[in-house]
């Protein structure tokens, strides 16, 4: 279960969380919807732990563990999976390589048995499948050429093979055809079950047809200014963020 | 026999007991006096049973190398080396380690970290080698198969006793001891090295490495390599180890020459890890050392890479002289420094016949307070035509107190000739290194990661088991550089 009291949070001095509290039981998946710059991916990055991302105030447990008192691998190692809004280039490693190396890392701290290079790509390939994925995906570098698109998916396969207790997924909708849409939302309902909460962070109600998410809430100014059921993605679809920053 | 005992000896007989080479011999003093002269290079020789031809040869360089200047024009900076305050010879070796136990647990921190086999870390950390395992067996072994195919691989004092032809004919034919004042010195005094010879038409049917040449231990710090193949030979060789070397010597001037007859090929590999200084800077090895391959034959080929990662300073330039018509030279390197590491490396390319080609890729991490040099020429004389280059060289810094430069020296004297240059400096950015540690990597797998995926394209030059190490050693040789 994650839990979020009063966190504030601020950037060079500009004060972008102003007091969040949102619980995200076992299980279930939240949507997190506001306006351009309401604050929405300073709280996945402030959940993952990057750095430049000062946390003034409030707490933030995950299973009963203080996040904000561990390092970025910690909290990877504790089951959370930040899908990036913009993933990140890195030439000259493989992709294969990497998720492996990601995926024992994680292993290795939370005490279970390295996978070698042959289980790895067979978890690899089939995951790959599943998500309907071309088979270079894991020979190529990083993100490296990747089409916009083509990152998303790569985001997805990782969060499929890494298997997070909490994934965060920054407007992973964004840039994305209906099809890939489509397969990045059944990578997350993949993984759906008692085990498994995500906060999926978008802009638009689309990607909740395809994930249908147990509460929805509104970021708005940074804090939450409403919460509901999937039927409030509808209601802000048709009438938009206007009037909520006052609410 | 330790080196101490044996130096007593050689000085007792050589000396007939009176003072003919001018310094006292009494059992207090454990080793040959420090310094240079003439007489110690008569020493050298007569100590390895050398023909006169070679203590000519000597005496030659000695007294080029008296009239020449230490070389200014590299970017590293280094107290004035005193060569009169240097041993040349047997130079003393703190007592060996009895066992494992004896040796200095930081390196043995080290051996873990690089997966280092047991019996492999007692014989780098220089534990009596004949105590580590049956050398003798895996020597012999190993000797037998090259012989059964003619190749001669062994060390260069032996071959200067059993084939002193060959090394007459080649030695100092690619460097010629007056060709720089490092190679003067070591030509002077070279103790030991090693020299491989391949018949006409053989392909070695093993990489050679000198790990397995078990004498080729404590070569000192003037190492001489002569390396020959004939028309149609190939071999592959690999100079040094992954794993830090305990070594005293803080000055290694070695020369390397390689000769590759018509259709030849010679595959040079160097893993470079003398010992660096510490964090501040104190100690470390000065490696200055000259490499030079000339591909005399036609369609010859010459490939030198190396992983530069040790050393306080490195001072080198493996290079090609391209003179057989088709003939090709390449250059793959990855050169790190971390701390306060200097390195001035590159290569130079020089292209005399036609249709020629060349291939450089130079990729620099500087970390630290380290400063990383990679200093390249290209040359292309009148007669070659045709001649290719290409040339890419990148650099990586981490952090904001290093230094990355590159020096690229092209000279065409040819129209017809072609000549690529591209460079690129980058960091490693924040974003990536968040990227990494969100999947789970600490900070510092991330950054062995980056850096050995920015050094890749050099990485898979070398030979499998090799590459492997390497990117481990990269690893290991950034820890402290992030956070």
């Amino acid at each position: 279960m994650l839990e979020i009291k009063g966190l504030t949070a601020k950037i060079d001095d500009k004060e972008i969380l102003r007091g969040i509290d949102l619980t995200v039981p076992d299980g279930e998946v939240h949507a997190i919807m506001g306006p351009n710059g309401a604050g929405k991916s300073t709280l996945s990055y402030v959940l993952s732990g990057r750095e430049g991302y000062e946390v003034t105030g409030g707490s933030v447990l995950f299973n009963g563990r203080d996040l904000l008192a561990i390092e970025p691998e910690e909290r990877a190692a504790a089951g959370v999976f930040l899908a990036f809004q913009y993933p990140v280039e890195l030439p000259g490693v493989g992709n294969a390589n990497f998720i492996r190396t990601a995926l024992n890392a994680v292993r290795r701290a939370r005490g279970e048995p390295e996978l070698d290079a042959v289980a790895f790509l067979k978890e690899a390939r089939s995951a790959i499948k599943a998500l309907k994925m071309p088979d270079d995906m894991l020979k190529r570098n990083v993100n490296v050429g990747f089409s916009g698109g083509e990152k998303k998916r790569n985001e997805i396969l990782q969060m499929a093979l890494l298997k997070p207790a909490l994934a965060l997924l920054d407007e992973t909708d964004s840039g994305l055809d209906i099809d890939a849409l489509k397969i990045v939302a059944d990578g997350v309902n993949a993984l759906r079950g008692p085990r498994f909460s995500a906060l999926v962070i978008t802009h638009y109600q689309r990607l909740l047809d395809h994930i249908v998410p147990d509460r929805v809430h509104v970021l708005a100014s940074g804090r939450i200014v409403r919460s509901g059921g999937p039927e409030l993605a509808l209601e802000l679809e048709a009438n938009g963020y206007a009037g909520l920053e006052a609410a | 026999m330790p080196a101490v005992t044996e130096t007593i000896e050689t000085i007792d007989r050589l000396t007939d007991g009176g003072y003919k080479y001018g310094f006292e011999t009494n059992i207090e003093m454990e080793f040959a006096p420090k310094g240079l002269s003439e007489d110690i290079v008569r020493l050298i020789s007569a100590k390895k049973d050398e023909p006169e031809w070679l203590l000519e040869w000597r005496l030659k360089s000695y007294r080029a190398w008296l009239t020449m200047q230490e070389p200014n024009w590299a970017r590293v900076r280094h107290p004035r080396i005193d060569y009169q305050d240097l041993y040349y010879y047997a130079a003393p070796k703190r007592e060996a380690p009895k066992s494992l136990a004896d040796v200095d647990p930081e390196l043995i921190s080290m051996y873990d970290k690089l997966g280092i086999p047991l019996n492999e870390r007692a014989a780098l950390a220089g534990v009596a080698v004949d105590a580590v395992f049956d050398s003798v067996s895996v020597a012999t072994t190993f000797r037998e198969s090259l012989a059964k195919v003619g190749v001669i691989f062994g060390s260069i004092s032996e071959a200067v006793r059993e084939h002193p032809e060959l090394v007459r004919k080649y030695l100092g034919s690619v460097v010629s001891p007056g060709d720089n004042y490092f190679s003067a010195l070591n030509s002077a005094v070279f103790s030991d090295g090693s020299f491989v010879y391949i018949p006409r038409g053989v392909r070695c049917p093993m990489e050679l490495s000198t790990y397995f040449r078990i004498n080729a231990r404590n070569t000192g710090q003037f190492e001489r390599t002569l390396i020959i193949a004939e028309e149609g030979a190939s071999v592959s060789y690999l100079e040094g180890c992954t794993a830090p070397m305990r070594d005293e010597n803080q000055l290694h001037a070695a020369v390397v020459e390689l000769v590759a007859l018509d259709e030849a090929s010679i595959k040079y590999s160097t893993v470079q890890n003398w010992y660096p200084g510490d964090a501040q800077g104190r100690g470390g090895i000065y490696n200055f050392v000259t490499k030079r391959g000339a591909c005399r034959g036609r369609k010859s080929k010459i490939s030198w890479t190396q992983v530069e990662t040790g050393s306080a300073i490195t001072w080198k330039y493996p290079s090609c002289i391209l003179q057989g018509e088709g003939s090709s030279g390449e250059f793959y390197s990855v050169a790190l420094t971390n701390n306060y590491q200097q390195a001035d490396t590159g290569t130079k390319m020089i292209h005399l016949a036609p249709n020629t080609t060349s291939t450089i890729i130079s990729k620099g991490i500087s970390a630290g307070h380290s400063n990383n040099t990679y200093r390249g020429l290209v040359r292309i004389m009148p007669k070659a035509h045709g001649a290719r280059n290409f040339t890419q060289c990148d650099s990586l810094l981490i952090g904001d107190q290093c230094g990355a430069h590159t020096v690229p020296y092209i000279e065409s004297r040819n129209q017809s000739a072609k000549v690529e240059h591209e460079a690129t400096t980058s960091k490693i950015a924040d974003d990536q290194l968040f990227y990494c540690r969100s999947r789970g990597l600490s900070e510092e797998d991330a950054v062995g990661l980056l850096v050995n995926g920015f050094c890749r394209d050099v990485l898979k030059e070398l030979p499998m088991e090799f590459a492997v190490e390497a990117q481990k050693l990269l690893a290991v040789s950034l820890e402290g550089s992030v956070g």
